[in-house]
């Protein structure tokens, strides 16, 4: 008994637009759409579509639209349709149900329930079209010693940093994940913005090691393409001990997805499924994590910054403060929206905290114990905007990670099919046909205005709170007013509620 | 119910005028007065005060703790804390004078201390560390009591009122200093507290300070790390902690101390010579959270000097002259004009621009 499951979504054809050109046809690597030739006309089988609009998109008399089913099961408000058919695809398989890109239920979004101050009368906001409005900082440890040479100048005894002209930065994505197009854009937009793009942790393909300045290179419980040149190629290195889509669990790459050519750069083998382990085998408690914090260290110099990425859970402040006391120069955290390749449904959906709270209680406790500046402070999972990177760093951040929003500006529709490696925008998929699809050349351009727009919002709200350094915005939280939230979430989020003046 | 100071935040338009003889000659408290009174209307009268420095040479070697007491019952448990602390050369009321428009004025008390050496060496504290914690466990723990200048041979006078009246209040006519500066305040809440007024002290470093800086909380968040306490929330505590943290604890010279308040921009940074540029990173990359933006202007006072800084983008004015030895600071022209209408020079520093002034035998004074 393999019951038929309605789906989700239909696709709906304009019979009198469509010109049967089979441009869907050709595109759409679920095959739903086919041509008729006995009446001529165009076909769809909405059991295969995934909702990824590329039909949509690349329809010249646009006849295409994807809407919501409105087959319904008898009204639940316990059993909805989606988890009933969830219980029967499990039934038929016994598998665990795989999901992509980050947690998509309605739990509350703290960004949207914070607003941002402005100045009137008292302080003159500042026009950032006529005066200087510095987005540019440095991460990394801040706890120099202050030393002088003979003629009594300083000496700089700053642990190394890096250097970024926005508070941005391209999250993890791994070659593998994603495409080598993806990889190229991330790379080349980074390069451009004088940010950083992170390997994830699926090595570094040899093509890429000259943008490796601009490269954040991870180190994951699987170790995949780890060795001294990619440890030597990067700006920084990123010990990956959690992700914000599925903490507690290691990376997932299926099979279909491992080319000859991710095969090469994870040093695996091709065509076998990828599942890093859920902790690293050499740390087991934090005084390992400082071992592999110095190993690492050791192994390049201490010329590096090492950065450790931990998924938000309900501890993380104390585990940050542990982190902060390891060595590590930056800490990054991953809320519990963030994306990924592929997870567990149930862990995506329900396991770790909103970036949010976390990061008000981590950036808090580094403060109750002195040690801030031991660290700077990434966050990622989801920032959505430039108005949730405000908030952000207003909260305490340094700076933010932005993965899915980096992945809509190259056409993602955040479908959440990446796990099937069927791609139709070239993203999320091996497949020579499908990678091609995504031009490099267009797709680190539209990275490169996607930045830029977001660092010129980011400018303009800086300057109506007169505030001319992002620096001076980090940790501001009197900039953030709370509305909508109870005592509980203002006291964890450390701000006051709209209305209560400073 | 309108809360005290220091329970809510309370940013500030104002006054400032400052002066020094070079040669340390010492000048009356009139001069002052007459100078912030020309800018009247920089003021709302909720806060005025003056800081004196070389104003005590009989007592050079104690502290002089200023303190405001609501009754004589604060008075009675902050005595009995300073005696198991301190040696008390001297105490007295300080002398004031009535005037009508100073009303509801706290009983007002100075003491000259210095710290009982056994309590010192049991506290493993450096002098200077252990009267700036006792001065804050009095603040903190008393109720009542408040100390509001806590230097060698320097002192604070302030209160609710128009300046010029705060000054005759205290009869600052009879003391002379060789450096003094003063604060006119505009505050845009209405607390009326005395203890709220300017300038505000540590040891001997007091800030007078015009404007509301935008980056209030990242400052405090960041400074309340090394043991500092924002219990006034005012801009010029925050700033005076920063100061204290930088030049006292972290050993950072004035010019290095401005270069992280008022940092020059990246862009500006980037066209200087290779020296400045890598000193002036530096100090970026060590002290971020420490930039302080939004409009202000200071002067700082301290044992031998005066120094004034506007931030970057000289959102409030400061104006700097010199006759002779004497140097004055002030917010307007006219306030100088006033008390030297002809001085050898007049000029308008830079946004960032620290102007340091200081006596030409800073040893004479300590």
């Amino acid at each position: 008994m393999n019951l038929y499951i309605q789906p989700e979504y239909e696709v709906v054809r304009d019979e009198s637009r469509c010109i049967a050109c089979r441009v869907c046809e050709r595109q759409c690597a679920n095959l739903v759409h086919s041509f008729d030739a006995e009446t001529g006309k165009m076909k769809s089988d909405s059991t295969l579509c995934v909702n990824c609009h590329r039909c949509v998109c690349v329809c010249p008399t646009h006849a295409l639209k994807i809407v919501k089913s409105d087959d319904t099961y008898k009204v639940n408000g316990n059993w909805s349709n989606q988890t009933i058919n969830e219980v029967y695809r499990q039934a038929n398989s016994g598998g665990v149900l795989l999901s992509s890109m980050g947690n998509p239920k309605e739990y509350p979004v703290f960004w949207d329930k914070m607003l941002i101050n402005a100045s009137q009368v008292t302080n003159p906001p500042i026009d950032p079209l006529r005066e200087p409005m510095e987005t540019k900082l440095w991460l990394g440890k801040r706890t120099a010693q202050v030393k002088r040479d003979k003629k009594g100048k300083l000496i700089n005894t700053l642990a190394p940093q890096l250097e970024l002209k926005a508070p941005i930065l391209f999250s993890a994505m791994s070659y593998g994940s994603i495409s080598y197009n993806a990889h190229e854009s991330l790379a080349r937009a980074a390069e451009e913005l004088g940010i950083y793009y992170n390997t994830g942790e699926g090595g570094l393909h040899k093509d890429f090691y000259k943008y490796g300045k601009n490269t954040i290179v991870q180190v994951a419980s699987g170790r995949f393409g780890v060795y001294k040149d990619y440890l030597d190629a990067a700006a920084a290195i990123e010990i990956k001990m959690g992700q914000g889509a599925k903490p507690g669990i290691g990376g997932h790459l299926p099979g279909t997805k491992i080319s000859a050519d991710v095969s090469e750069t994870r040093m695996i083998p091709q065509g076998i499924d990828a599942i890093s382990p859920a902790p690293h085998h050499d740390i087991y408690s934090i005084e390992d994590l400082r071992q592999l914090v110095y190993s690492l260290k050791e192994a390049t110099d201490y010329k590096k910054p090492v950065i450790v990425k931990i998924a938000a859970v309900h501890n993380c402040a104390a585990i940050a403060s542990g982190i902060a006391r390891s060595g590590a120069d930056i800490i990054a955290i991953d809320g519990y929206r963030g994306g990924t390749g592929a997870a567990p449904t149930r862990i995506r959906d329900n396991v770790g905290i909103p970036i949010e709270l976390a990061l008000a209680q981590v950036d808090e406790r580094l403060r109750e114990e002195g040690i801030r500046d031991e660290v700077s402070i990434i966050v990622g999972g989801s920032i959505r905007s430039s108005a949730d990177l405000v908030k952000a760093i207003a909260l305490g951040a340094d700076a933010c990670y932005i993965g899915t929003a980096a992945l809509l500006a190259l056409g993602c529709h955040l479908c959440r099919t990446c796990h099937e490696g069927k791609c139709n925008w070239g993203i999320a998929t091996q497949r020579p046909d499908l990678v091609k699809r995504l031009n490099p050349d267009v797709g680190y351009k539209r990275l490169v205005n996607l930045v830029t727009a977001w660092n010129h919002e980011l400018q303009e709200m800086m300057g109506g709170m007169g505030i001319n350094s992002v620096e001076a915005l980090r940790g501001n939280r009197l900039m953030l007013r709370g509305i909508g939230l109870t005592d509980t979430e203002l006291s964890v989020l450390g701000i006051k509620y709209a209305g209560q003046s400073m | 119910m309108l809360l005290r100071e220091g329970q809510f935040r309370n940013p500030s338009g104002c006054a400032v005028s400052g002066i020094i003889d070079r040669s340390g000659k010492r000048m009356s408290g009139e001069c002052m007065i007459r100078s912030i009174s020309v800018m009247h209307d920089r003021s709302n009268g909720l806060g005025g005060g003056f800081a004196g420095y070389g104003i005590y040479p009989h007592y050079k070697d104690f502290y002089a703790f200023h303190l405001f007491f609501d009754g004589k019952g604060a008075q009675a448990e902050t005595e009995a804390f300073l005696g198991r602390h301190f040696e008390i050369a001297y105490s007295s009321q300080i002398q004031t004078r009535k005037i009508p428009s100073v009303t509801d004025e706290p009983l007002i008390w100075r003491y000259f201390v210095t710290p009982l050496s056994r309590k010192l060496a049991d506290s493993h504290l450096d002098e200077r560390e252990y009267v700036v914690r006792c001065a804050n466990r009095v603040n903190v723990q008393i109720a009542g009591a408040y100390v509001f200048s806590c230097g060698k041979n320097m002192g604070i006078f302030k209160g609710v009122g128009f300046p010029e009246d705060i000054g005759r209040f205290y009869r600052l006519e009879e003391y002379e200093g060789y450096a003094w500066t003063c604060h006119g305040r505009y505050p845009t809440n209405t607390p009326g507290w005395w203890g709220g007024a300017h300038p505000f002290g540590l040891l001997d470093f007091s800030v007078v300070h015009n404007g509301e800086i935008s980056s209030y909380d990242a400052n405090r968040r960041y400074i309340e790390m090394f043991g500092y306490k924002c219990t006034l929330q005012t801009d010029t505590e925050v700033i005076t902690y920063i100061i204290d943290y930088l030049v006292r604890k972290r050993g950072l010279t004035l010019q290095e101390t401005a270069h992280v308040i008022a940092a020059s921009f990246w862009s500006t940074i980037a066209d200087k010579d290779k020296e400045s540029r890598e000193q002036e990173t530096l100090l970026r990359r060590m002290f971020p959270s420490l930039l302080v933006t939004g409009p202000f202007s200071i002067i700082l006072g301290y044992t031998g000097g005066l120094m004034s800084l506007g931030d970057r983008l000289k959102l409030r004015s400061m104006v700097c002259a010199e006759k002779g030895d004497v140097a004055y600071l002030a917010s307007e022209e006219s306030a100088i004009r006033e008390i030297c209408p002809q001085p050898d020079k007049v000029y308008a520093p830079a946004g960032g621009e620290p102007v340091i002034y200081e006596l030409y035998d800073k040893e004479a004074v300590r």
